[in-house]
């Protein structure tokens, strides 16, 4: 096995014998990188040579560690890759934009001041849908990333950078953002395991806002375990965000193993199956593998029945209403004035960019106050992508007199029926289990023209968002493709959601299938 | 036809909390250099996040309080969206259909005629930041960029330029009592907009279209633009014309308002609930808490002042003008009761001398070096005839100099009364046999000749003799002659 290959618990394990160093591991990364990301296209900026030093450093920290006995921070030494939209203080961050093409935050995310406590090494940002508005990484700014499986179909979105690089072992965990399933549907497609906390659990301090009321921190990981791990770093309250909710990180990992050493680990647990998740014009593969993945659950003592969650058919518009609305202010920021990206006054003089960071101020009195509007209306309108400037005009129209009402009053009236639906069904069972994604894979450039088709994408993963409850997506098989030969299929992931903060139960019911099945263990061949 | 002007208006009050509305910066910035007083949240930064100021609630339900408003038990922020090079966001936090308190109201006494003027709400949101403009550059400066700003909204239901200008005051009145705002329009603290329409008078219904003046920086601005605008408004009505729907800017140096926005042009400002931020949820204990805190008002101490302690409506009014003065009599009228000395003889030496004197010298209250207690230690000297009140005024000037006691200044400068009255009927000897022809012409029958022979004694006693001691003794000379 490749140092590369490593999970997090196992690197972990040999960090503490002294079998493997933090150098050894972090150069393992950065080589299969090299190797790799050239054809996978997972990372955007990739920080070596910092990464080595603070490799260094960990190392030394460990020697003190092993030498006293005393106990290592949780991810000491273990390389991560973050996705774009998540500030790293001193690195580059864009959210995919050209419009934050230059942009250095002088601040941590409060996951990311975490995760540097834990002691984890920042390998690199990973490439992601422009502001996290896509499904495929189609509408990043900067290129398409691939799917480490088949390098010619798209890795999920909007966190397919970081679902890509955890498939492709080129970081050891990922973190990813989740709106309307951007890690789960992802993790789906690339057979990695990714969770969408409760909202309110993992603080947005420091992640760039695409659609506040709905936007979680997620990671994107190898196995159950890991996610266990990442999540325990990275919950908690934060003062910093008043959205955050104040109640105490349990211990993921023991509640993750509770029944795991009974013949039936899951007695006792109640799993409910919605019937509006399996539609037609599903994919027949995906559900047979979700199928048999709820068999395995029954196998191992869990009890299942059917659950109706009705007012699943309007997740869709609702999130297309509430989600845009939300984007067209938290975008209204990126104007040139202050940081990022400022288009030329005279965009016929050419393509090179001008920087606010250049502190050039704007003109303004001369030719009326015309130049300052032009520039700030230049920038925005190069700055931002097709999808982007899509959604702003959609959220500005739901929010604008007169529509108001009928659009983003009504959906966020929707959105308490959908929450009120998981209430329901959670008062009979304790998880809910279905696909992540209607479909494996789908090619680069196959639904790019049709945004609806792009939007059905993610149909599974926008109710639990709009709910704010928590729900996973782990390996649960491949489903054959007829255009592909010689390979199995493409992976499908199977989605198991819990009540609000009960993000143990979920882990616990994860653990069990994943410990009773191999999907998890395969790798793609690149 | 006659024309009534009908004027609702809206002051927005910064907040003299400690730090900003939803970040730990520093609100206070008056004088520091541009830009220092930032942080990513303030700034508009990727990813930062607002956290609600508790204080500035606080502030705001005990300002809500103060104009009887009610206070519901849930409220919420609310995003209003616009695009400004000041506006580090794209919005402000502010707050739409679930504000902190509505349906208020507070008094105004115009010229005698109290009236009712209604407050619709009181909510609170963030101030923007700043631009200069200098040459061809526009600059921004951050330091004012989500500085808690109060919006105090009330109903159309001013009809002159006089009541707008007492409501104004006594708004800041208000808030100056309160601690919340400083209320210093040199400094912004304390802005303005006006909306005015005319009506026929005598009719009540409102006018379909009115129109809106914004930045207005100072009560004069406002006042100014007001009477301006209804000029305006009445010069086109009676030309037959009709006044438009719009928002209108007021330019100081021309002393005249010009049109920003048409009706067709109005901002859509597309509220909607701030995401980032939880409902509000005021508990009735919260603000039974916070209503503990509500300090005497203007109106209830001036009522006071006159039945209690029989001020004179002047004395009570300026008395209680400001918090700071008004607190300064109670202690001295405190401090006079064990001295006996009366409360109208307090309020007569600080309308009067005090005021004249910290005018003068252009002193603030807090600076006075006179304690409240030194006044009826004064008045006590007064009182118990050792110094006339023509020689406390002088002690008072001193004491207001120094600070030091009265006593201590009479002690030192010998400015004790003469009130012995073999020394003064000494005197008084004198001066008869040094003026023979007064004497004669008294003897002759012009007995107001007296009052010379006081004002000589006076003279000689460099006005420290007791000067009803002095009548007295001199009238009895003149009679035994
Ligand atoms: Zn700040």
């Amino acid at each position: 096995m490749e140092l590369y290959q490593l999970t997090v618990h196992a690197a972990r394990e040999l960090l503490q014998t002294g079998g493997i160093t933090s150098l050894d591991l972090t150069r393992a990364i950065l080589e299969r990188i090299e190797k790799i990301d050239p054809r996978v296209h997972a990372y955007l900026t990739v920080i070596a040579e910092r990464a080595l030093d603070s490799a260094r450093d960990a190392d030394a920290r460990w020697t003190e560690h092993r030498r006293d006995g005393s106990r290592a921070p949780a991810l000491l030494g273990i390389p991560m890759a973050i996705k774009d939209e998540i500030c790293t203080r001193g690195v580059r961050t864009t959210a995919g934009s050209k419009i934050l093409h230059n942009f250095v935050p002088p601040y941590d995310a409060t996951v990311m001041e975490k995760l540097n406590s834990a002691g984890a090494i920042l390998i690199g940002k990973t490439n992601q849908d422009e502001f996290a508005m896509g499904s495929s990484t189609e509408n990043s700014r900067y290129f398409t990333t691939r799917n480490p499986w088949d390098l010619e179909r798209v890795p999920g979105g909007s966190s397919g950078g970081s679902a890509a690089a955890v498939a492709a072992d080129e970081t050891l965990f990922a973190l990813g953002t989740d709106t309307g399933g951007s890690v789960r549907q992802p993790a789906g497609l690339t057979n990695t395991v990714g969770l969408r906390p409760t909202y309110g659990r993992v603080s947005r301090f420091g992640v760039i806002a695409f659609a506040s009321s709905l936007d979680q921190v997620g990671p994107i990981t190898k196995d159950v375990r890991d996610a266990a791990i990442i999540l325990g770093a990275i919950a908690g309250h934060d003062p910093r965000e008043a959205t955050s909710v104040n109640v105490p990180v349990p211990d993921y990992v023991a509640a993750m193993r509770v029944g795991a050493m009974h013949a039936s680990p899951l007695q006792n647990i109640r799993v409910g199956v919605p019937r509006e998740y399996f539609i037609e014009g599903m994919q027949p593969g995906v559900a047979r593998a979700v199928r048999d993945a709820i068999h395995v659950l029954e196998s191992l003592g869990a009890t299942t029945q059917e659950v109706s969650l009705p007012h699943t058919d309007y997740a869709l518009p609702t999130y297309y209403l509430i989600a845009p609305a939300e984007a067209s202010a938290n975008l209204a920021r990126y104007d040139g004035v202050k940081y990022g990206y400022r288009a030329p006054f005279d965009s016929a003089q050419g393509d090179t960019l001008r920087d606010s960071a250049q502190g050039d101020t704007l003109r303004d009195s001369a030719q009326g106050s015309n130049e300052m509007w032009d520039v700030m209306r230049a920038t925005r309108g190069d700055g931002f992508g097709a999808e982007v400037k899509r959604r702003i005009m959609l959220g500005t129209y739901a929010l604008s007199a007169g529509y108001y009402d009928a659009y983003y009053l009504k959906a966020q009236k929707v959105r308490t029926l959908i929450k009120q639906d998981f209430d329901r069904a959670f008062e009979q069972v304790d998880v809910i289990v279905g696909p992540t994604s209607p479909s494996t894979a789908f090619k680069i450039g196959e639904k790019v023209d049709d945004p609806l088709q792009m939007y059905l994408a993610d149909v599974f993963t926008l109710a639990q968002a709009l709910a704010g409850i928590p729900a996973i997506s782990i390996p649960c098989g491949f489903a054959d493709n007829a255009t592909l030969s010689g390979v199995e299929g493409l992976p499908v992931g199977l989605q198991i959601m819990g009540r609000a903060f009960d993000e143990p139960r979920v882990l616990q019911v994860a653990y069990a299938y994943e410990h009773a099945t191999d999907w998890h263990t395969r790798k793609p061949q690149l | 036809m006659e024309y009534e002007p009908v004027i609702g208006l809206e002051v927005h009050a910064q907040l003299l909390t400690q730090s900003k509305m939803f970040c730990a910066c520093s609100a206070d910035y008056a004088g520091a250099p541009p830009n220092t007083h930032l942080c990513p949240t303030c700034l508009g930064m990727p990813g930062a996040l607002p956290v609600i100021n508790q204080r500035a609630v606080e502030f705001t339900i005990l300002t809500a309080r103060a104009f009887n408003c009610e206070i519901p038990e849930f409220a919420k922020f609310d995003r209003k969206n616009y695009h400004y090079p000041d506006l580090m966001k794209g919005y402000q936090i502010s707050q739409f259909d679930l504000p902190l308190s509505r349906n208020g109201f507070i008094l105004i006494d115009d010229a005698g005629t109290i009236k009712k003027i209604g407050i619709r709400r009181v909510h609170l949101e963030e101030d923007t930041a700043k631009l200069f403009h200098d040459g061809n550059a526009s600059r921004v400066d951050v330091n004012r960029s989500g500085v808690p700003l109060m919006e105090i909204v009330s109903e159309p239901e001013m009809h002159s330029v006089e009541e707008a200008r007492l409501y104004s005051l006594k708004l800041r009145q208000i808030l100056r009592y309160l601690g919340v705002c400083s209320g210093d329009m040199e400094k912004g603290a304390m802005r303005f907009e006006a909306n005015i329409s005319l009506r026929a008078r005598g009719t009540t219904e409102l006018s379909a279209t009115r129109v809106e003046i914004k930045n207005l920086n100072s009560l004069r601005a406002m006042v100014h633009a007001t009477e301006f605008e209804i000029a305006r408004q009445t010069k086109i009505l009676n030309a037959g014309g009709t006044v438009e729907q719009e928002t209108m800017g007021w330019d100081e140096a021309r002393n005249s308002t010009f049109t920003q926005r048409s009706k067709e042009e109005a901002h859509d400002y597309r509220y909607f609930p701030e995401p980032d931020l939880p409902r509000l949820e005021v508990s009735r204990a919260w603000v039974a808490e916070i209503e503990a805190r509500l300090p005497e008002l203007p109106d209830a101490k001036y009522d006071r002042l006159m039945r209690e302690l029989g001020l004179s409506s002047y004395d009570a009014g300026v008395i209680t003008a400001e918090r700071d003065v008004a607190e300064y009599y109670d202690r001295a009228v405190d401090a006079g009761k064990a001295r006996g000395v009366e409360a109208k003889t307090i309020a007569n030496w600080v309308s009067g001398e005090l005021f004249r004197l910290m005018k003068e010298r252009n002193v603030e209250i807090g600076a006075v070096k006179i304690a409240p207690a030194q006044i009826p230690d004064l008045i006590a000297l007064v009182n118990a005839g050792t110094i006339s009140n023509n020689i406390a005024k002088n002690v008072f000037e001193e004491m207001f100099a120094t600070g030091d006691d009265a006593k201590k200044i009479v002690q030192a400068k010998g400015l004790g009364q003469i009130s012995n009255r073999a020394a003064l009927v000494a005197i008084i000897e004198k001066i008869i046999a040094d003026n023979p022809t007064q004497v004669a012409g008294y003897r002759a029958g012009k007995t107001a000749l007296a009052q010379w022979f006081v004002g000589q004694v006076m003279k000689a006693t460099r006005g420290q003799a007791n000067p009803a001691l002095v009548n007295e003794l001199v009238a009895d000379k003149l009679k035994s002659l």
